[in-house]
């Protein structure tokens, strides 16, 4: 039941990112290019939003439906960590097109080749867990 | 019902897109959980036995095992949209985006969601689709877990969170994409 709720949670999360054509790899290149409003529209007000919902669920003190307080982690600080791996992950986001969310989304629409890119982002999540100690962070 | 769906199929603006990115973001959070996509990365290698390579995948994965099933959503809802939601009409680019990418050799922008140049099969044994394939996966799976992050984890919950470690990853996203768009998709397009 309770996997249920996570599996509509991501189907609605599925849809939203399609219906949007946030998965589509024309309107990443579009934003990087600054010729439309569209993603920064969607980013935008995502955040402008969250932002409130997080303000006002921490005034509140709202619980989640387990009955526990919902808490944010705060991020440990650091500069080159954020702005090293932030760089390598936008590199590969206007290659392909596609952040993680869409990756499983496109896979949905039947881009089959898209499995390609999952695997290749796996490899490469392994292979930070293994050379992450040599790296600044 | 039939209008519905029919309402329903239409390209959703930026204003029903947004907010209801925001409302994954809640329902999650009410939920117990936190929005953060690319985690599910690290935790495929864990169950694949990662932790023998490295104490990074060394953890209990089964406490995240409700986020593969959040994203196995996401390929269900993908897998409705495109199915039973599917617009008519082509991405409504802006015109200056389609002349560049035509300049490129992307022969139809905006006819599908992906350039069926780059995403296909035969693509892929190409070294322009090998390279976008398989190097640009390489470079999210990376940058998202030495960032900590993609555009779910710091992007949405980080800034919502008005967390300074998320917007200077998120300004590096946007060093990244800028280079490749700029400098590297050019020569890359056209290999």
């Amino acid at each position: 039941m309770k996997y249920f709720t996570y599996l509509s949670i991501g189907t609605l999360f599925g849809i939203i990112m399609t219906k949007s054509q946030a998965i589509s790899w024309y309107r990443i290149y579009e934003m990087f290019r600054f010729d439309a409003f569209h993603m920064y529209g969607i980013i935008g007000s995502a955040v402008i939003l969250g932002i409130i919902s997080v303000a006002l669920i921490k005034k509140y003190k709202f619980k989640s439906t387990e009955g526990m307080p919902i808490s944010f982690t705060a991020k440990n600080m650091s500069i080159p960590r954020y702005l090293f791996g932030g760089t390598i992950f936008g590199l590969g986001w206007a290659m392909t097109g596609a952040c993680p969310g869409p990756i499983y989304t496109l896979l949905g629409t039947g881009y089959s080749v898209i499995l390609v890119v999952l695997l290749s982002a796996i490899l490469g999540t392994l292979t930070y867990g293994v050379v992450k100690n040599r790296l600044p962070h | 019902m039939e209008r519905i769906i029919e309402w329903m199929s239409q390209p959703w603006p930026w204003y029903v897109a947004g907010p209801l990115i925001t409302l994954t973001m809640l329902l999650l959070l009410f939920a117990g959980k936190s929005f953060g996509v690319s985690d599910t990365l690290r935790t495929t290698c864990a169950i694949g036995g990662g932790g023998k390579v490295s104490d990074f995948f060394d953890f209990d994965w089964r406490k995240q095992v409700w986020n593969l099933v959040f994203v196995l959503g996401a390929v269900i809802g993908g897998f409705i949209a495109s199915t039973w939601l599917q617009q008519p009409e082509p991405i409504p680019l802006a015109q200056d985006t389609v002349v560049k990418l035509q300049e490129l050799g992307i022969s139809n922008p905006g006819a599908n969601y992906l350039p069926e140049e780059i995403f296909s099969w035969d693509s892929l044994f190409t070294l322009r689709g090998f390279v976008m394939l398989v190097f640009g996966g390489f470079l999210i799976g990376f940058g998202a877990r030495y960032a900590g992050g993609c555009t779910s984890g710091h992007a949405i919950s980080g800034l919502s969170n008005l967390q300074l470690p998320s917007l200077i990853a998120v300004i590096g996203f946007f060093i990244g994409g800028l280079i490749m768009t700029y400098l590297l998709l050019p020569v890359i397009l056209t290999l």
